[in-house]
């Protein structure tokens, strides 16, 4: 099932070219600040996983893009793009990366954990599929309190085959609650492609028997993730009911900062990443800008040197940030009670 | 002081916690129409309505999931699992989610959650039913665990928990439902981290929390009788925080110790008491502090094998002969 309306190469009624421009930007920024990350992580400025969005922009992007101020979402550890999207100081993630002080979580959660509590991001989790639930708790807190908030709820293809999102997917559509469960389908959970883990391979499908709407869209288009988030989320929020979309999108890059050139030619052909990357959504969407006279040349070239810049000096901005004290080890684990050194 | 069960405690708590918090609301398995699988929420769906007292599928991942959820965004759920035994399947929403979210996020996201049910055995539930695994819990950073004896402490901590603003495993003990006990008049809550003596004494300081503690109580009250040992009976009440001050205090007065608690004794909590024992109070014991606990084994079904895995009042005994010797 491919998108029902075909893809006009238009700009929907509430998309302006301004808006347009800066959803593009958007992109620009997510894709040059992980360009700064693998060069920063082999530099050992940063640790642990490292999980990077490069090729999937257009979703976060798109969906994000409907999100009101007091809207909540959740993700998976592939985040990065997510809290750009949202509107997060690049600086600020960066330095968490970094294990900064200045980080948007003081350093303590590292590049899988982002969060911007004041722009209802609620996270970025580390175990496949584990923050499923607790968005069925946001969306059931959301009807508890009687607003029309929505909660969207991003997670990859490997998420589909963890048993926690089919309790949550189940429990959500027993509450009726204003959910959007976007998975990103990028093909592969880690080295694993989606047929191999699934008997269904259209994973839109197997949410259906959920009783809640469902939709398969194409996730490398932002005008098509735009024109059909728009949608979606405005049903979530109206009807309410939960929603699931599956996104066909693709990661250009490996799972992780490990998962180099040599790995990933054990699971997937150079052909293969080169197809996907002639449909780069950031190429794209300049295409169109140009072709529709919505940018210049020269604007373009702009644009994409500021974006170079703001991640730039995001890394010099993490770099020159301090490490969190060493009070900080003891600190958060309670609310309101002191953890005991030991030593 | 009016004397109601341990239930009845239980079901005053949340009752008063929901009159006084819109934002407590309880879910679970068999919780509202069925009136809860131990009837512990009876009657609170006819008083508080659908919305606030939640049936589940049997998903103790999505339960689990679902109220961490919705105490990020600041309500206050309590949440029933059927039986300890069941959480296993959600530990990873406990584990990797309610116990690390404050953390992980730098000290902005608090879950203020409560996950209780009845833990532990002994009617012949057999291998998958009568787990305890307290010592799970209190061995993650970021939970507090709660394992309350009376119908008094029962009432008064799971207000505490309900008002604590980080997640709290309440441990029930399903022989204890039924019992009986004093409850003070009017509102009280009784903190976590202070443990109770519960019956002073001067030869031997038995430390005990949950169900055990009745079964400490009866053992010193026959030692006592038939011995002429005075055995003071110390229960811990909460794990996390864990107050070992009134445990060191006591055997700066009785030199001698005997840990009794139903889970497994093989790196049980026993294990962390004594360690803490040694550690700073080496030079006043006497004798070595033993252990009574559940036998390392499944928990058996037939009726003498499962009487035999778990601690008896004879157990105890015999351990506080052994520290007097």
């Amino acid at each position: 099932m491919k998108a029902e309306v075909p893809v006009k190469k238009a700009l929907p009624d509430s998309l302006t070219p301004q808006r347009l421009v800066e959803l593009y930007r958007t992109m620009l920024l997510i894709r040059h600040f992980e360009e700064q990350c693998a060069p920063a992580y082999r530099q050992g400025k940063m640790g642990g996983y490292m999980h990077v969005y490069i090729g999937q922009e257009a979703v976060a992007t798109g969906f994000i893009a409907h999100m009101r101020d007091d809207d909540y979402m959740l993700c998976s550890y592939r985040d990065h793009g997510h809290a750009i999207a949202r509107g997060s100081d690049p600086r600020r993630i960066m330095a968490e990366l970094f294990g900064r002080y200045t980080g948007v979580a003081k350093g303590k959660g590292g590049s899988m954990h982002l969060v911007d509590v004041e722009r209802g991001f609620l996270g970025g989790y580390g175990i496949v599929g584990g923050m499923v639930p607790l968005a069925v708790g946001v969306g059931y807190g959301i009807r508890y309190r009687g607003t029309d908030q929505v909660c969207l709820c991003f997670f990859g293809d490997g998420a589909m085959n963890i048993g926690p999102v089919h309790e949550a997917l189940n429990m959500a559509a027993i509450y009726k609650v204003p959910v959007v469960f976007i998975c990103e389908n990028n093909r592969y959970a880690m080295a694993t492609p989606v047929e191999f883990a699934s008997a269904v391979t259209s994973l839109a499908e197997r949410a259906k028997q959920y009783g809640m709407p469902t939709r398969q869209i194409g996730g490398m288009d932002l005008l098509e993730v735009y024109r059909e988030a728009e949608q979606i989320v405005r049903h979530v929020r109206t009807k309410p009911e939960p929603f699931f979309v599956e996104v066909l999108t693709y990661r250009f890059e490996g799972h992780g900062i490990a998962d180099n050139p040599t790995n990933q030619a054990l699971y997937r052909s150079k052909e293969e990443v080169e197809y996907w990357r002639q449909r780069d959504p950031i190429v794209n969407t300049a295409r169109f800008l140009l072709e529709n006279g919505f940018a210049t040349e020269s604007e373009l070239l702009q644009w994409d040197a500021d974006a170079k810049q703001q991640a730039l000096e995001a890394v010099v901005y993490a770099d020159a940030s301090p490490e969190p004290p060493l009070e900080e080890l003891y600190r958060d684990v309670y609310t309101d009670m002191e953890v005991q050194e030991w030593r | 002081m009016a004397v109601i069960t341990y239930r009845e405690a239980l079901r005053q708590a949340l009752t008063e916690e929901m009159e006084r918090d819109p934002g407590v609301f309880i879910l679970g398995e068999e919780v509202g129409r069925y009136q809860g699988t131990f009837r512990v929420t009876e009657g609170l769906l006819q008083r508080f309505g659908e919305m606030r007292v939640v049936d589940t599928p049997i998903s103790e991942s999505g339960i689990a999931g679902m109220a961490i959820g919705a105490a990020m965004i600041g309500l206050r759920p309590v949440a029933e699992f059927m039986t300890f035994s069941f959480a296993l399947i959600a530990a990873d929403q406990l584990v990797n989610h309610a116990a690390k979210i404050l953390y992980m996020f730098g000290g902005q996201i608090a879950v203020p959650v409560v996950f209780r049910g009845p833990a532990g055995g002994g009617a012949q539930l057999s291998a998958q039913h009568s787990h305890s695994l307290e010592s799970w819990y209190a061995h993650i950073p970021g939970l507090k665990v709660a394992t309350p004896a009376t119908p008094a402490d029962a009432k008064g901590m799971l207000k505490t928990a309900i008002r604590d603003n980080n997640p709290v495993i309440f441990m029930e003990h399903a022989k204890l439902y039924s019992t009986r006990g004093e409850v003070p008049e009017g509102e009280y809550t009784i903190p976590f981290g202070v443990a109770e003596v519960k019956r002073p004494g001067r030869d031997v300081t038995l430390i005990a929390y949950s169900q055990p503690v009745l079964l400490a109580l009866h053992a010193a009250e026959k030692l006592a009788e038939t011995e002429g040992i005075d055995c003071e009976v110390i229960d811990l009440r909460s794990l996390q925080p864990l107050d070992m001050d009134t445990v060191l205090h006591s055997i700066r007065k009785t030199h001698r110790a005997v840990v009794v608690h139903e889970d497994h004794r093989n790196a049980g909590f026993g294990a962390e008491v004594v360690a803490r024992i040694q550690e700073f109070a080496f030079d006043e014991l006497d004798a070595p502090v033993l252990r009574v606990a559940s036998a390392d084994v499944p928990i058996p079904y037939a009726r003498n094998l499962e009487r035999a895995a778990f601690p008896s009042e004879e157990d105890i005994i015999r351990a506080v002969k052994r520290v007097v010797a």
